[in-house]
């Protein structure tokens, strides 16, 4: 079992952040919600629908109104940067070529990258890939897009931009963004809400300045990056020195 | 655990494995879409699978009608009957060694290509991604693979047969002397459309079907690590063989009339 009675809310047209330690089960959540993987029991809810009940056309309908941010980026490889943006909007839409290169080019001219519009994914870095793989998650104008760790592998300067650039498509175009991250800092300063999750529980939600405030040691420990603390660094495991004993007497049979 | 509980855990996972890859082809094999660009990316894996296969189909039919024309004049010439050389050659490849050889090359070439394709596709998370945008994989990257080589492998096949007859001719009339009026002249008298050409054809399409199943299926279901794709692309070469080899007794037994 992952998670113990996890009851989240994601309000529309809200950027909400997901945090906590590695392991925590938050990829799985964003996974959850896309219907990637179904729950051994309780719900998902998006946009009043039962995703773990929807058949295979329906969940399909309804991921074309929300779009995933995969951590690798998940570029096709056999497809050059720009053509990887424009996947969505051939598969998608009938506007006209000319439409879909002057979309194309502006979403990547958003993350910076227009200028390697006819690279392949290879031969980008995995900042780079992943600045790719945004301008594809927004070329449908989703109504949901889900960020399975935006930031890593950014430079500061890009870092930045992203986080501007989360911030800003959300109000323009009133749009539901759920952020699943790592970076505390970044994520506390676009989130209008955020949850701390750890052990597969909610361990803290309000807004961005709450969390700051918040006198949960599990929360605290998580904020200042605390090497000590209620939750462990160290996985679950018999004691070193039992190991070692152990390893030392298999050894000398 | 019992050895009894053993092997029936062992037939469980086969009927699992065996319900799902059944599955799959039911799923797999609508192309779907506006015909435009479906048939384009149709002809892709058509080119991907049978035009880059070519090479090495020619090569080996040429060597097979080769050493065919050798073996069958060391049997023939002992019964005085060399003359039907043309004939022997002929129907070994467009009943046997035409459909079989082609589906295990194939099966070794597109096929183990299609496994490690498919495979790091899923490892790197494009197939996923590809869902996430309301895009069905089955529809967008297995069928027209499976399409493809479903017709790959018949032409590959004729092509196969073709040159081995010419290969089998350049021993026979020019290594070994045999009258090439005769060489050609039983070889027409003997093959027949109906009983040799279209029943080798029938094995041909099974065998591309069987071969492209096994191969984009074992590529979907691995393991998504680097030792995952190595043990799928393994599999794909290894059963897709062994069933070539099985359907063949099978349907070389019902054409003969043995069921």
């Amino acid at each position: 079992m992952i998670y113990h009675e996890l009851n989240l809310d994601i309000p529309a047209g809200k950027v909400t952040g997901i945090l906590g330690p590695s392991g925590t089960g938050k990829t799985t959540l964003l996974r959850l919600i896309g219907g990637q993987i179904r729950p051994d029991k309780g719900s998902v809810t998006v946009a009043g629908l039962d995703v773990p009940s929807l058949d295979r056309g329906a969940l399909f309908m309804l991921r074309k109104r929300m779009s995933l941010l995969f951590q690798t980026g998940a570029l096709f490889t056999d497809l050059n940067v720009f053509e990887n943006v424009a996947f969505p909007l051939r598969e998608h839409t009938h506007i006209p070529e000319h439409m879909i290169r002057d979309l194309v080019l502006l979403r990547l001219e958003s993350v910076g990258l227009r200028g390697i519009a006819e690279d392949m994914p290879q031969s980008l870095s995995g900042g780079m890939a992943r600045r790719v793989a945004l301008a594809r998650s927004m070329a449908l104008d989703p109504e949901m897009i889900m960020y399975d760790e935006p930031f890593t592998g950014q430079d500061p300067i890009s870092m930045g931009v992203l986080v501007k650039l989360i911030r800003s498509l959300n109000d323009a175009l009133g749009m539901t963004s759920v952020l699943v991250s790592h970076d505390v800092n970044e994520t506390l300063s676009i989130a209008d809400q955020v949850y701390v999750l750890s052990a597969g529980k909610v361990l803290e939600s309000g807004s961005p300045e709450a969390i700051k405030r918040s006198t949960n040691p599990a929360v605290k420990q998580f904020l200042f990056g605390e090497p000590d603390g209620p939750v462990p660094f160290h996985v679950p495991a018999e004691s070193l020195a039992k190991s070692l004993l152990h390893s030392g007497l298999d050894q000398s049979r | 655990m019992s050895v009894l509980q053993k092997w029936g855990k062992l037939g469980l996972r086969a009927l699992s494995i065996l319900g799902r890859a059944a599955l799959f082809l039911s799923a797999s094999w609508r192309l779907g879409g506006p015909w435009r660009p479906a048939l384009g990316r149709l002809i892709h894996q058509i080119y991907q699978q049978g035009v880059l296969s070519l090479a090495i189909i020619l090569v080996a039919g040429f060597f097979v009608g080769m050493v065919l024309a050798l073996q069958g004049y060391n049997i023939l010439v002992s019964y005085g009957s060399e003359e039907a050389l043309g004939q022997m050659v002929a129907l070994s490849l467009l009943r046997e060694f035409g459909p079989v050889v082609t589906a295990l090359l194939f099966a070794g070439r597109a096929g183990s290509a299609l496994t490690a394709e498919i495979g790091l596709m899923k490892t790197t998370d494009q197939l996923s991604a590809m869902e996430m945008m309301g895009v069905d994989p089955m529809v967008r990257i297995m069928a027209p693979r499976m399409w493809a080589g479903f017709v790959c492998v018949p032409i590959l096949s004729l092509m196969f047969s073709a040159v081995g007859v010419y290969g089998g001719a350049l021993v026979a009339v020019d290594m070994l002397g045999i009258y090439e009026g005769s060489y050609w002249a039983n070889m027409q008298a003997s093959v027949d459309i109906y009983d040799d050409l279209l029943k080798g054809l029938v094995k041909c399409f099974v065998f591309g079907l069987v071969v492209t199943w096994i191969a984009v299926y074992q590529g979907w279901d691995a393991e998504p690590t680097s030792e995952g794709i190595s043990r799928a692309t393994t599999y794909t070469v290894v059963f897709a063989s062994l069933a070539v080899l099985g359907i063949d007794f099978v349907l070389t037994a019902v054409m003969l009339g043995g069921f």
